[in-house]
């Protein structure tokens, strides 16, 4: 992995304006794609799209958070920050994929969750929270694929899957650069050098083996060059569910579990003598 | 007979106490200000009512020791994993430093207590944060512990009991930080698949990534009053959505109304409601 860019530069980059989204992604890569809206609740959340498609010829369920291209398109769709029934949606259509017997693809492109009143009021806690435990159950392949922002609980909300890749100039923390400059650093210009000591970029986060993959980008940024994205992510994607289809349904729960359950970084004091 | 005089005069003023002669042999250790209404109370008064003050009823936080010797049965706690305690996962400056005071000043290794113990004579692992120790934040230390004691709890098929309290995720610690949010879950949806209980109790504060895992996720969730619950700050809403917020927002009684919490209960009342739960569950038969 190439760690020539500073994690600044990742920042900006995964937060480019002409990034490739979700839409932009499904395009690239599915064979034909449907839509499906709402969580049966309460509403639909533009901020989280979802629906059914084809990869070459074999049938997949894709989730992701969806940003807009314009500041019309990003006050419609809440820049990408999910309220309660975004997460609620996409857990309907994971079950409905494991029904189904469906892989899920979920793309990750969000600032985080929406941290508003009515998103408290509907219980953004309790949303998140439920995706997180019920997905760990899910006895269909979940491959995670951060494109752009991968916001904390936000993100992890569509995250706990069998393979969590990023692309190349996307991002993974537990707080943004801007958040963890004004609380821990005590000043919110620094938000740069917070990013720097933060191990928000693919490359650490691979190193620190948080993640699975890293998917080159083409150029100087996905945003140069759809086309060429589209292509690698789809041959990738079709390799990976490949590998996916040989492994036993319970034995997908497990694995995603076993991964879970290995990350953290303690110090454990029966163990050192 | 000092000590006589003095629990005729509860409510004192502070002024009294710096001017006139006869309350000079007050220790200042004696007394404490509630931060709630502002009175001064006598230490011991307040320990007295499980720390909740005798003027105006607020609620103040207590620490895990305090949690356990409330709930469960005298000399039946036996404490587990005490040998976890939290690294430096990705070098940020300062962190050890940090830990090593809160370490020293609570006489804690973590911001967790987790063990097995008894209520009225029924067998059930617990686990209560500490907000005293860095805000309860979750670290992977944090995460470690819990997990296992699910995990524990699992394996002896036992209901879980978790007192939280954080702030949420420890940022210090990064991504992995993160993480504890998705492992703990997963350690309790196979806790949950066999059946066991867990009830969580949500006290003041609880929010951020420790309330959108975990503290959700109980069979049973009960609060104790007026604790502040939310996914985010109230400050941070505030500045997203650049209005004042309702009065009483994200406190215990308004997840209750909102359908998130299933009772408020007082603190003087929990062991004796706890009890009820586990016997309906058939805790110890």
């Amino acid at each position: 992995m190439n760690n020539s860019k500073t994690a600044w530069a990742c920042v900006a980059l995964a937060r480019h304006s002409n990034r490739p989204r979700t839409k932009d992604i499904i395009e690239l890569i599915c064979d034909d794609f449907i839509e499906l809206h709402g969580d049966r609740y309460y509403k639909d959340d533009p901020a989280i799209i979802g629906g059914i498609g084809i990869i070459k010829e074999s049938p997949v369920t894709i989730i992701g958070h969806q940003k807009g291209k314009d500041t019309e398109e990003n006050i419609k769709r809440n820049f990408g920050m999910a309220h309660p029934e975004g997460y609620r949606k996409a857990l309907r259509l994971m079950k409905q994929a494991e029904k189904f017997n469906r892989p899920i693809i979920n793309f990750i492109d969000t600032p985080g969750a929406y941290c508003g009143l009515e998103a408290e009021e509907r219980g953004q806690s309790e949303a998140i929270a439920r995706n997180l435990f019920e997905m760990m159950d899910l006895e269909v392949p979940i491959l995670s694929i951060i494109i752009g922002e991968g916001g904390s609980g936000g993100a992890l909300g569509l995250a706990v899957a069998n393979d969590v890749w990023m692309l190349e100039h996307s991002i993974y923390s537990v707080i943004s650069p801007e958040g963890f400059s004004s609380i821990l650093l005590k000043d919110s210009a620094k938000a740069k050098e917070a990013s720097e000591m933060m191990k928000i970029t693919p490359g650490d986060l691979l190193n620190l083996g948080l993640i699975d993959e890293v998917i080159k980008e083409p150029d100087e940024g996905a945003h140069l060059n759809y086309e060429l994205l589209g292509i690698t992510l789809k041959e990738k994607i079709i390799a990976q569910m490949a590998a996916y289809s040989n492994i036993k349904k319970e034995e997908l729960s497990r694995l995603r579990r076993e991964k879970f359950r290995n990350y953290g970084h303690f110090k454990d004091n029966n163990l050192k003598v | 007979m000092i000590g006589k005089l003095f629990k005729k005069h509860k409510t004192i003023e502070i002024k009294n106490i710096k001017t006139t002669s006869r309350y000079n042999d007050i220790s200042a250790d004696m007394y404490d200000k509630c931060k709630f209404c502002g009175d001064i109370i006598f230490k011991e008064d307040l320990i007295k009512n499980e720390k909740v003050c005798p003027k105006c009823g607020s609620y103040h936080r207590l620490n895990p020791r305090e949690r356990i010797n409330l709930l469960i049965d005298n000399d039946s706690f036996q404490e587990y994993f005490t040998a976890v305690e939290s690294s430096n996962p990705i070098g940020f400056e300062g962190y050890e430093k940090k830990i090593r005071s809160y370490q020293n000043r609570s006489n804690e290794k973590t911001a967790i207590v987790t063990g097995i113990g008894k209520v009225n004579g029924m067998a059930i692992a617990i686990a209560c944060m500490n907000p005293y120790f860095m805000m309860g934040s979750m670290g992977s230390a944090l995460g470690e512990k819990l997990t296992r004691l699910i995990e524990l709890a699992t394996d002896k098929d036992l209901p879980i009991i978790i007192f939280t309290a954080s702030g949420g995720a420890r940022m210090q610690e990064g991504v992995f930080s993160l993480m504890q949010m998705a492992k703990i879950s997963s350690a309790l949806k196979s806790h949950s698949n066999q059946g066991n209980l867990y009830i969580t109790i949500l006290t003041d504060p609880t929010t951020g990534g420790v309330s959108a895992s975990f503290a959700m996720l109980g069979d049973i969730i009960l609060a104790e009053p007026k604790a502040l619950i939310g996914f985010a700050g109230p400050r941070v809403i505030k500045q997203t959505i650049k209005s004042e917020l309702p009065k009483g927002f994200q406190r215990s009684e308004y997840l209750l109304e909102h359908g998130f919490v299933d009772q408020i209960v007082k603190r003087k009342n929990m062991k004796s409601f706890i009890s009820r739960l586990l016997r309906i569950h058939q805790v110890g038969i």
